[in-house]
């Protein structure tokens, strides 16, 4: 696994476009096409904006780490927080046949980023949580392609 | 994100133009709230120069489509194209709106 490039953002809003950015030339460094790099910035920004808002608990704004590697032509991304623990693959997935009134607003984020990527861990380490997303070249399993 | 209106006969029309992610997205809902505050009640939602949505757009539609809901009134939508398509797809929207592929038909259907 090569890393490409690791870089550390201030965990609010204000990051998310640079950030993505970042992740973004990565991916199109690999040669990843145009609708596997939309689909890589839907999930990085429902990963980094869950970051951006319960991380930290609302108070002093704490910082992510993302870093990006490749594997065998596949993109790994890293993203480190010392926030509070939160495995988000443990969120139980929405009732998408719900009706208007029944649906709760929210909770869809999550749901997408399980659906998009092709593989996703967590782990909480040395008091930091840190979930790893790989996103395929092919794209074979992606509802998007 | 750009949002253009336009007041129909029996709808007013909203074109969203660029993307609705988590920046965009509370004026995107304010948007269409003041509407609604103005007495609109059937928005037709035109996403054909949209070209991204995430969960916080999501977010913004169901909560609009609930206060509409509420008071009778009703959201459509048209034109949805590649990645918006089917993030409304994967997320189950696809069934909970009336969706058209153009903003004709959808006015047709009033």
């Amino acid at each position: 696994m090569q890393l490409l490039s690791q870089k550390k953002w201030p965990a609010r809003l204000e990051s998310l476009y640079e950030s993505l950015d970042s992740v973004s030339s990565c991916a199109r460094a690999l040669g990843f096409n145009a609708e596997r790099i939309g689909e890589l910035e839907l999930v990085m920004e429902e990963v980094l904006v869950n970051i951006f808002k319960y991380a930290y608990g609302g108070k002093e704004p704490g910082e992510v780490t993302i870093s990006c590697s490749e594997d065998g032509g596949n993109l790994v991304m890293d993203v480190v927080d010392s926030g509070v623990p939160f495995d988000p693959l443990t969120a139980s997935d929405p009732d998408i046949t719900a009706g208007v009134d029944e649906r709760p607003v929210g909770g869809l984020g999550i749901y997408l980023i399980k659906k998009l990527m092709d593989k996703v861990k967590y782990r909480r380490e040395e008091g930091r949580n840190r979930l790893t997303l790989v996103l395929f070249k092919s794209g074979k399993t992606s509802p998007l392609s | 994100m750009e949002i253009v209106t336009e007041k129909g006969k029996e709808c007013i029309v909203v074109s969203v133009k660029g993307k609705i992610d988590a920046v965009t997205s509370p004026d995107f809902e304010k948007g269409l709230a003041d509407l609604i505050e103005k007495g609109e009640m059937i928005l037709l939602l035109n996403f054909t120069s949209l070209e991204y949505i995430s969960s916080a757009g999501l977010r913004s539609i169901l909560a609009i489509a609930k206060t509409l809901k509420a008071k009778n009134g009703k959201m459509l939508f048209a034109g949805l194209r590649g990645p918006v398509k089917e993030v409304f797809k994967i997320s189950g929207f696809e069934s909970l709106f009336k969706i058209f592929e153009t903003t004709e038909e959808a006015l047709k259907s009033l």
